[in-house]
């Protein structure tokens, strides 16, 4: 039967094409504008590391100006001053952790014609690696020991591997950073979590970073940071040494806490620390300090951005016009066929045959639409990378979860649309309706 | 007016008349907010950055090699972009308007660490700043040589002297910015600057800031390992001496890289993309849901004219004349459409509070909504004409076929 229903609804709206060809359209018009903008805010929002994202916490200290907050409502600086973060490298209860910020420096690849490049660096400590999953290509990260030893190590970026060695096996060479020269110890490989969980200060959806070094470095060579970086209080000493003492925030913290247990460990750590602290002159602010997991800590820093969420919302109001206009035409296409329903009635056919074999109609109206819509939300995709640039080119893609969620959209919204027609079309009176013809 | 049957009329069929009312009340609640979010973005799109955007440009550079000396060689820079043909004047700086990256302070007319302060971009120039940036000094003097000062990237020493814009001065002396001129203020707490000079306008470099007009420029060459110049000059000859400068840079010292070079008309646009970006995908979806929802009345106005034929050849043969048919589609659909707009006014001004709360935006100005009112009004009429059209040829022998 459901074959010969699908060839009925098929010859249906054929013979009606103007008005077949307006409901394609307008459910089609509707899912492309909002399958865009929610393609958009999945990405936004999704889990970068989903396997971990319940272990991996930020870590928020509240040093910041007595006389008001980091930013309203209390919320404590979303990154943290060198005195902290080197005192909880010391002394904080977690299996890793690790300290990083972000440095910026030329790379001068061997040769005679090469010619430098600027590179983005991440420095860190040696469990970055192992805390965050990153795939490598060859090699590893570093030990603990080289991070205390300030030992000149650095693991490159495939990116940075191919540009400075062609893409071969570096390990164990030399690489000229900032005028130093770096023993690589290991390559990645492809790694581009989306959002950039572990730094959203300095711009969620940016690339990760071309180098990575240990993060003592930064402070025994004084190194270049391109960070953010945030002060309430002006320093007390000039110099490299003063700006390391200040209570200017510009590393993010992270912590692997797998268990409950270690979490609250955690937290009472920090408090009884800042608590410390406050014996000596710092934290002016009561206590208000934190851990986030990855999808918290995305929440509180505000990464699906609000403009994205409105967009969002006005295109979905979009395919809700869109679908009461789907009623509507409907509406108008089934009374036009009030005839022969009425014909059909009259020849025995049940109300629930008919109820189903207009359903059908409209959801194959809805498939049409939402395949058609499929193309308009790739095509809208193009436009708003274009329109947006680098920023976003990472968000626009729809991948399988996103084609389903269309179509699944599509014909739901279609056969919601078609119910409300379709039962007026089996109510009709087939005495009635015959006897007017 | 035959308002009373087609009440009677509507109300024994409500579902068209309720599925029009619907979908205008909602294409209208988007499109008002629509426009006006559009509105207001297109409103900071057009403010002025105060500086010369049309033959300017910024080139940066780090330097990377041993022998390489920031002070020499930026003031051997400075000397050589300013000699060439072309080139109106150049300064280095740390940042200019609408590159969305720079430093920010707090200054305050008294020390101490509980004064009131108010927050304002810096940026770092010399003599030739003011006329390179290409900004009016409309009271007081520019800065002269010999304040220059050295800066590192760690130092925390500010000069004795700033130049600061109206909006600033105004802002730190009760709204009386011409008395600012001459005055101490205070920059990280206790360092006195004496305020030389007030600028007409130049904008801090992040454009959604809400003190975006507060700027303080303040004598120094800064030594952060390489070198950020803005350059000016003459009308038509800045894309020339773009590629020129970059080139001759290069071939005057090869220990540095140069990163960057850009020109303002390039920042501007880089700077409010997403605004642009923004606006463009609002607009789209107001030219789709306007047709969309045209052509929805049409169809349910067609549907509704379908659905009375009998009823409207009765009419005619009973004697009513064509324009009684057309009057009477036309005057159901105003009362529908009347009633759809007025729920969307509600429905407006519920969207944008909601938006207010969400995006920072301010309240929608009163005259969106009679404004919206009257283009749905308009949309519904023009939509419904070509059905009603059609009614009046139905013609009234068919009220005799049968029954």
């Amino acid at each position: 039967m459901f074959g010969y229903y699908l060839r009925l609804a098929m010859l249906s709206i054929k013979r009606n094409p103007i008005l077949s060809a307006l409901m394609v359209a307008a459910i089609a018009v509707g899912i492309g504008a909002s399958m865009t903008t929610i393609t958009v805010n999945y990405a936004m929002g999704s889990n970068p590391i989903p396997h971990k994202s319940e272990q991996l916490f930020a870590v928020q200290l509240d040093t910041w100006d007595p006389n008001q907050p980091f930013r309203e409502p209390d919320t404590p600086p979303d990154q943290v001053t060198y005195l902290d973060a080197t005192a909880l490298m010391k002394m904080a209860p977690a299996a890793k952790q690790t300290a990083m910020t972000k440095t910026f420096q030329v790379i001068e690849p061997q040769g005679e014609d090469v010619i430098p490049f600027d590179a983005l660096g991440r420095a860190a400590f040696g469990d970055f690696f192992s805390m965050f999953d990153t795939p490598f290509l060859y090699g590893n990260g570093w030990d603990r020991d080289s991070d205390d030893s300030l030992a000149m190590v650095t693991v490159l970026s495939k990116e940075t591997n191919e540009k400075v060695f062609g893409g071969e096996n570096s390990v164990g060479k030399f690489i000229r950073i900032g005028g130093k020269d770096y023993r690589v110890v290991g390559v990645l490989d492809d790694w581009n979590p989306i959002p950039k969980f572990y730094d959203v200060t300095n711009g969620p959806f940016n690339d990760s970073e071309d180098f990575y070094i240990p993060f003592n470095l930064v402070a025994s060579l004084e190194l270049p940071r391109s960070g953010n970086t945030n002060c309430w209080k002006p320093s007390n000493e000039d110099g490299y040494q003063g700006f390391l003492n200040s209570e200017c925030v510009w590393i993010q913290f992270w912590a692997e806490l797998p268990t409950e247990s270690e979490q609250e460990e955690y937290l009472n750590f920090l408090n009884s620390y800042a608590t410390q602290q406050k014996e000596l002159g710092r934290f002016p602010r009561p206590l208000n300090n934190r851990i986030n997991n990855v999808m918290q800590w995305m929440d509180q820093q505000g990464v699906v951005q609000d403009g994205a969420k409105v967009v969002m919302w006005l295109s979905i109001m979009f395919l809700l016009v869109c679908l009461l206009n789907t009623i509507g035409l409907l509406l108008t296409k089934f009374t036009t066929k009030s005839g022969e329903i009425g014909l059909r009635r009259a020849l025995g056919a049940s109300k629930s045959t008919l109820f189903v074999q207009h359903l059908i109609e409209a959801g194959i109206i809805g498939l049409m639409g939402g395949l058609l819509g499929l193309f308009l939300a790739m095509g809208g995709l193009q436009g708003i990378a274009m329109l947006f640039g680098n920023d976003v080119k990472d968000l626009v893609s729809l991948d399988t979860t996103m084609v389903a969620t269309a179509i699944g959209l599509a014909i739901v919204s279609a056969l919601l649309a078609g119910l409300y027609p379709t039962w007026r079309a089996c109510s009709i009176q087939p005495a009635v309706q015959l006897k007017t013809q | 007016m035959e308002i009373k049957p087609i009440l009677s009329a509507l109300s024994r069929n409500k579902t068209g008349a309720l599925l029009i009312a619907l979908q205008i009340a909602l294409t209208m609640t988007i499109i008002v907010n629509s426009v006006f979010m559009i509105q207001h973005r297109q409103g900071q799109m057009d403010r002025e950055s105060g500086i010369n955007e049309a033959d300017t440009f910024i080139l940066s550079y780090m330097g990377f090699a041993e022998d390489y000396n920031e002070k020499t060689q930026l003031i051997e820079d400075l000397n050589f972009i300013r000699e060439l043909p072309g080139v109106v004047d150049a300064v280095q700086t740390n940042s200019a308007p609408l590159t969305g990256g720079g430093w920010s302070m707090s200054l305050a007319t008294e020390t101490g660490p509980d004064a009131d302060d108010v927050g304002t971009a810096i940026y770092f120039v010399d003599d030739h700043g003011v006329n390179a940036f290409g900004v009016n000094l409309i009271a007081g003097r520019n800065f002269t040589a010999d304040e220059i000062i050295w800066r590192e990237r760690t130092s925390t020493k500010w000069p004795g002297q700033g130049v600061i814009t109206k909006a600033l001065a105004a802002d730190l002396f009760e709204d009386d910015w011409q008395s600012a001129l001459g005055k101490t203020v205070y920059i990280s707490e206790t360092q006195p600057i004496n305020i030389v000079g007030i600028i007409d306008k130049m904008q801090a470099p992040w454009n959604g800031w809400s003190g975006v007009e507060r700027t303080l420029l303040v004598p120094s060459y800064t030594e952060f390992g390489g070198a950020r110049i803005f350059i000016r000059t003459e009308p038509g000859e800045r894309d020339r001496l773009m590629t020129e400068i970059e080139e001759q840079l290069v071939a005057n010292y090869k220990g540095r890289l140069i990163r960057r070079v850009r020109s303002m008309e390039e920042v501007r646009t880089d700077s409010y993309r997403s605004h642009n970006g923004m606006n463009t995908i609002l607009k789209t979806l107001i030219i789709c849901l306007t047709v969309v929802t045209a052509l929805g009345i049409v169809g349910l106005a067609s549907f509704s004219v379908n659905r009375r034929k009998k009823q409207i050849g009765t009419r005619r043969a009973l004697g009513a004349r064509k324009l009684d048919i057309l009057r009477y589609f036309m005057v159901e659909n105003f009362l529908i459409t009347t009633f759809g707009v007025v729920l969307g006014a509600v429905m407006t001004i519920g969207l944008n509070m909601v938006l207010v709360d969400m995006l920072d935006l301010p309240k929608i100005d009163w005259y969106y909504i009679p404004a919206g009112m009257a283009v749905l009004w308009f949309i519904g009429l023009m939509a419904v004409f070509g059905p009603a059209k059609k009614a009046c040829q139905i013609s009234p022998a068919l009220a005799t076929r049968s029954v």
